[in-house]
């Protein structure tokens, strides 16, 4: 081994100036971070129009396939098909099929996040980091409300109408929203995990498939014996039978609590790999 | 000790492996506040090393101390004190030149008009105002890297981490960054710089440090690392273009013309170049590889003399 100056050795100093004193900054706390992130996630939304219109449109196309095509034939009750019924069946199914849509983008933008080398720059600096995931979230969440609420609007103007009172109606977009910031934050952990934005996508396919499997567009009753005890006993059915309940002015009974606690339970298993992974991964 | 009068990095004993494989391998080095290189082949340890430097990674073993302050204990204050430019542009590809340095100063905890204020200098300083309004994403490589450079710089930070900055450019948008980092090095910002680039380490570093297999196997200014391997030689080559042998000169045009005299009588239908020692035979001559197989001969200031 050749070394010119001793090991040790803190040198001479060269031409530069000395360190000077300089302040410096503090760094962004958890709220400003948030902020400035949900900001630049938000904007990363709106300069996508395709992705939003994507969003937005597929969910009010499928309501109105599903309404015009189907709801003739349909029935849920065993009496007469009515598709103003049916709309009404299926409105809270197609709002978090649309969630879930909406959601996988989460995927994708946090992987591209994890694969650049922006996510190495951010964990370098004083603000917690993990404000990258909560921005992602809460523009996930303003998207995803955004297609319900078209979503709704044009049931109304197809025909939905109900006796729900407000609080009912509010309870009813409550577990919508519950499930949008589930299902968004299960996509951004799967964003953390897999090797590449497509990869992202393609591991959160199968939860988009979860409310075809469910009570969300055909009773369970209807389905073959083996299919019905998957689709009674998975997170979909109490959800959207919690929330067409709450949706047509009936009360949800128990399927609320079943809902809420689902949800609580994929959350607190997806924030725990979120919170383990995160800190531990730098640019793939 | 304060973060003021402290090396500006000093490390001792440093272990980090991934698996079974040793990265970095009992590595020791101080640096005083300037302008270092760090050099060494893909492999060699430089990012991994960066990384920890920087909070990024704990280190297996070892105490490394930066401006004074231990990199995992006092995490927060060296993050305000360092900026890392990894070896892709870390910017934001949907915001814009101006946007995304307003948003690196906001999460520095910069007030929104502080940040601003700043954003605009730095985009003028480093002739970025055309990528102001532009999404980063349709910029050149060479004017994201630079953006990605100045969006570090909004902190004003005491030492900058430059892992790998020209990896991927053009010759030309290389030059352009060198300046800049110059610029930066003489208002007195400290740099730790990796580099696979021999002629980038001799053009911007005061001191190099020659990495190889985790560990500093030489340290110098260019000229020590260079004298390391002899003085400069005549060439002497056959019409293939082999080598034939070196003949020490002392490079004055009197020594020159006497040693040409004497080599063309010697050996008629030949032809000479005057080799000054570089960077890369130094690595050679450590190492045992080469830094960058393509990049022989880039320093080397040749002369063509037919000779006989």
């Amino acid at each position: 081994m050749t070394l010119i100056e001793t090991a040790g050795d803190p040198g001479t100093a060269p031409h530069h100036p000395s360190p000077d004193h300089r302040p410096a900054p503090a760094g962004a706390g958890a709220l400003t971070g948030l902020r400035v992130l949900s900001w630049r996630s938000l904007r990363h939304s709106f300069r996508d129009p395709e992705s939003v219109l994507m969003a937005v449109l597929l969910p009010v196309m499928m309501m109105l396939i599903f309404v015009f095509v189907l709801g003739g034939a349909v029935t849920t009750d065993g009496g007469a098909p009515s598709r103003a019924e049916y709309l009404s069946y299926v409105l809270p199914a197609i709002a978090l099929t649309a969630a879930g849509f909406g959601a996988s983008f989460t995927a994708v933008v946090v992987s591209n996040d994890m694969t650049t080398g922006l996510i190495d720059r951010l964990r370098t600096m004083p603000f917690p980091a993990v404000t990258l995931l909560l921005g992602h979230t809460v523009a996930s969440m303003v998207r995803n409300l955004l297609a319900t609420v078209v979503v709704v609007l044009v049931a109304l103007a197809v025909g939905f109408r109900t006796e729900a009172s407000a609080m009912q109606l509010l309870g009813s977009l409550g577990l919508i929203a519950l499930w949008i910031l589930v299902i968004t934050v299960v996509f951004a952990t799967l964003g953390m995990l897999a090797g590449s934005a497509e990869a992202a996508s393609g591991y959160g396919f199968i939860l988009l498939f979860l409310p075809y499997l469910s009570s969300g567009f055909a009773p369970v009753e209807s389905m073959p014996s083996w299919l019905q005890a998957f689709a009674a006993h998975q997170p979909m059915t109490p959800l959207i039978d919690a929330s067409r309940a709450l949706l047509t002015g009936s009360a949800p009974g128990q399927d609320a609590v079943v809902a809420v606690l689902w949800c609580a339970g994929f959350l607190v298993l997806a924030v725990g790999v979120a919170a383990y992974v995160f800190p531990r991964r730098t640019s793939r | 000790m304060t973060t003021t009068d402290a090396p500006l990095i000093e490390i001792r004993g440093l272990r980090k492996s991934y698996r079974e494989h040793t990265v970095l391998d009992g590595l020791d080095l101080t640096l005083p506040p300037g302008v270092h290189a760090l050099l060494g082949p893909n492999g060699a340890g430089k990012s991994t090393l960066i990384k920890i430097l920087s909070t990024l990674l704990p280190a297996d073993a070892g105490t490394v101390s930066v401006l004074g302050l231990d990199p995992r204990r006092d995490r927060r204050r060296l993050q305000g004190l360092i900026t890392l430019t990894g070896q892709f542009a870390a910017v934001d590809g949907k915001l814009s030149g101006m946007e995304n340095l307003v948003m690196i100063g906001q999460l520095f905890g910069l007030p929104a008009a502080t940040a601003r204020r700043r954003a605009l200098d730095l985009l003028e300083r480093f002739d970025l105002l055309a990528a102001k309004d532009r999404r980063a994403a349709t910029l050149s490589g060479g004017m994201r890297r630079k953006l990605d450079i100045a969006a570090g710089l909004i902190s004003r930070p005491r030492l900058v981490y430059l892992d790998e900055p020209t990896t991927g450019l053009d010759t030309r948008s290389r030059q352009v960054l060198w300046n800049e980092i110059g610029e930066l090095a003489e208002n007195g910002t400290s740099i730790l710089l990796t580099t696979q680039y021999l002629e980038e380490a001799d053009a911007l570093a005061d001191q190099i440090r020659v990495l190889h297999e985790g560990r500093i196997v030489a340290g110098g200014t260019a000229t020590e690392l260079k004298a390391l391997v002899g003085g400069t030689v005549i060439r002497v080559h056959d019409q293939d273009g082999s080598v034939l042998e070196d003949v020490p000169t002392t490079g004055t045009t009197a020594d020159l013309a006497r040693q040409l005299a004497e080599i063309s009588a010697r050996r008629p239908h030949t032809t000479a170049t005057l080799h000054r020692p570089t960077l890369d035979d130094v690595f050679l001559h450590l190492t045992g590889t080469r830094a960058r197989s393509d990049e022989q001969s880039t320093l080397e200031h040749t002369l063509a003399a037919p000779v006989g």
